[in-house]
């Protein structure tokens, strides 16, 4: 099985974000990033469907230079290879524009599955999968917990609200977008590390592929949330806040 | 035709709810554009849906109806409002954002070379239209500006309008039965089922106490437990927590989990990302202890202590002990 991997590379998690002077965008200079969260699990997903049914994982990430890094540890991790969009300026596609180049890139390797993470933590759009599989005229289903690959075809596990899930069968190939928690992510091993740097990374540029689209969509403006409700904040040091707290909990709340 | 076209959801000839929080932003964003609202169902045997739909404020509604809708299916799906929305030829489409919304939405947007702006919370009709969303998980907000020829595509977060607020009226049904072929449905689903009972209903708990990635180990869970404990309450979770095996899953709040409603529901080192809010947004008394002031949960916290929580946890549970003696 051929499966490609889309990872894109967001800031860690806890980061303090800024809306940067412009507002278009956030103050990227301080940040340190990292492999976008459902995508590490699509990762370790194509991992253990090569590992059962042979063939190659290949990683594809549109970014800027900076993504190297992140690319570097996907293949550490076990990706075969690695192709990457090399674009500086992220901020100026919208959605369609990012799948087109990404779809553009993984149809030239006809794979037999891509895999997607089921959002980004940074954009959170939760569509790229889908408007990859649309873009390519492929199958695909979305918010995937489970997957069992067969000869041709695929039966998945989606998640529906509320607790429920659904098996959903469809052939090969196809897209598929990776919730987290699906599998136990695995860390790069010493070996993996060091194979990695054997590896080899494609670059691609935006033009190669068809060149971008105009942006349809436009982020106009960052900015911080405005707070809507009155929070009461409790000050003070540990213990002060707490013996607060429990006092508006027995005598504004009544609960103790 | 100009106007706004809301796509409800229903399944088992049951209303989503989010639907109707989507029909109100849909009549609220019609006035503003000055154009006209009308609403489609989508299914099989959707007449009696349509029918209620006919009660709201809407130029018109649509009964979409298909033998090849019973089950949902994101080519079919995609098929049919895509076809819906070429013969309606409205300027805005509206899709509440939910699950099934997420799987076959873009796909519609994508054949008409538009992007859906999804998870959308407000907008604005501002020399032209803006969409308000978030960012990094609630962090930070956005203005999407969208241009071009053609419909606008967009799906609106849950609990962003209130369902309430859809104005009552009356409107006639038109029944639409799009083509679609059997063949070109490429997904086969299997029957929805539920992965085990749940043992545990945190429904009925009068406080719950929720633990979140703040904790950063298995081990450190016994930290909160203890607050649990003290306050005679049930121990809940974010899903990171879950995924982890750190808690069952039976204890997930949110989208995917459960929905509680408890008189105190104390959120410990949890974010606050709309599909955990969504789980708990309609507590009667929140309390979010977070590091980051920023956290989003603090936006529907009634008290908040920002601060670490293996400090200000243990200091809670002496004094809860010291009242309770
Ligand atoms: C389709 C879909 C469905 C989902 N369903 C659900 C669902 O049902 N339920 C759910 O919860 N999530 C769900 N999620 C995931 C959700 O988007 C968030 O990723 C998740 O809720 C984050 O969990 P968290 O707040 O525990 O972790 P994080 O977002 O990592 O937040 C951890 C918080 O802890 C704080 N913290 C860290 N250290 C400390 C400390 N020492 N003291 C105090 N605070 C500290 C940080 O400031 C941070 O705010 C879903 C996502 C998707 C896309
Ligand atoms: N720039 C990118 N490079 C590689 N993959 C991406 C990129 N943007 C989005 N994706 C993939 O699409 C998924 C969904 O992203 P989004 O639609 O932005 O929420 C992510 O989890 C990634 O797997």
């Amino acid at each position: 099985m051929k499966i490609i991997v889309a990872i894109k590379q967001v800031p860690v998690r806890d980061s303090q974000l800024k809306p940067e002077a412009g507002g278009r965008w956030i103050e990227e200079g301080d940040l340190s990033f990292e492999i976008n969260e459902p995508d590490a699990y699509a990762l370790e997903e194509a991992l253990q469907l090569k590992e059962k049914h042979g063939g190659e994982v290949i990683a594809l990430c549109l970014g800027p230079a900076r993504a190297s890094q992140t690319i570097r540890e996907a293949l550490a991790k076990g990706a075969d290879r690695a192709l990457h969009v090399e674009e500086e300026d992220t901020a100026g596609l919208d959605t369609l524009g990012v799948a087109a180049l990404l779809a553009e890139a993984a149809k030239r390797e006809s794979p037999d599955l891509i895999l997607t993470g089921l959002q980004s933590d940074d954009l959170g759009y939760g569509q790229t999968g889908v408007v990859m599989a649309e873009l390519l005229g492929l199958p695909h289903a979305t918010i995937i917990m489970q997957v069992e690959a067969g000869e041709g075809k695929l039966r998945v596990k989606r998640e529906l609200e509320d607790g429920w899930f659904q098996h959903v069968e469809m052939p090969l190939p196809a897209v598929l977008t990776i919730q987290s928690g699906i599998n136990k992510l695995r860390y790069a091993t010493l070996m993996g590390i060091k194979k990695a740097k054997t590896k080899e990374i494609k670059k691609l540029a935006a033009a190669d592929l068809g060149g971008k689209r105009a942006s349809a969509a436009v982020l106009e403006k960052v900015y911080a949330p405005q707070r809507t409700k009155q929070t009461q904040m409790i000050e003070g040091d540990a213990k002060t806040a707490a013996a607060k707290l429990v006092e508006k909990l027995r005598f504004e709340v009544r609960a103790i | 035709m100009s106007g706004v076209l809301v796509v409800m959801e229903a399944r088992g000839g049951a209303w989503n709810r989010m639907s109707f929080e989507t029909l109100a932003a849909g009549q609220q964003l019609a006035a503003g554009l000055g154009v006209a609202a009308r609403a489609a169902v989508v299914g099989s045997g959707v007449a009696g849906l349509a029918r209620e739909l006919a009660g709201y404020k809407l130029e018109k509604v649509y009964a979409v109806s298909h033998a090849l809708l019973g089950e949902y299916t994101a080519d079919g799906f995609a098929a049919a409002v895509e076809a819906l929305v070429r013969r309606d030829g409205a300027d805005v489409v509206l899709f509440p954002h939910t699950y099934q919304v997420r799987d076959f939405a873009p796909k519609v947007a994508t054949r008409f070379g538009r992007v859906l702006v999804s998870d959308a919370t407000g907008f604005r009709a501002e020399g032209g239209l803006v969409f308000v969303r978030q960012l990094f998980q609630g962090k930070l907000n956005a203005d999407v500006r969208v241009s071009g020829d053609g419909p606008q595509f967009a799906s609106i977060q849950a609990g962003a309008f209130r369902a309430e607020s859809a104005e009552a009226g009356q409107a006639a049904v038109e029944e639409f039965a799009p083509e679609l072929a059997a063949g070109t449905i490429r997904q086969k689903p299997e029957a929805p089922f539920r992965e085990s009972a749940r043992a545990v209903d945190l429904t009925a708990a009068e406080i719950i106490v929720s633990v979140g990635r703040g904790i950063k180990e298995k081990e450190n869970i016994g930290v909160v437990e203890e607050l649990a404990k003290a306050l005679g309450a049930e121990m809940a979770a974010s899903r990171p927590i879950c995924d982890n095996g750190w808690l069952p899953m039976e204890r997930q709040v949110g989208s995917s989990g459960q929905t509680v409603a408890p008189k105190v529901y104390v959120a410990v080192g949890i974010s606050g990302a709309i599909q955990h809010l969504v789980g708990m947004k309609g507590s009667k008394t929140i309390v979010a202890i977070n590091k980051d002031a920023n956290a989003p949960i603090f936006e529907v916290a009634d008290y908040g202590i920002v601060g670490d929580l293996f400090e200000v946890v243990p200091a809670l549970v002496a004094e809860v002990r010291k009242v309770r003696g």
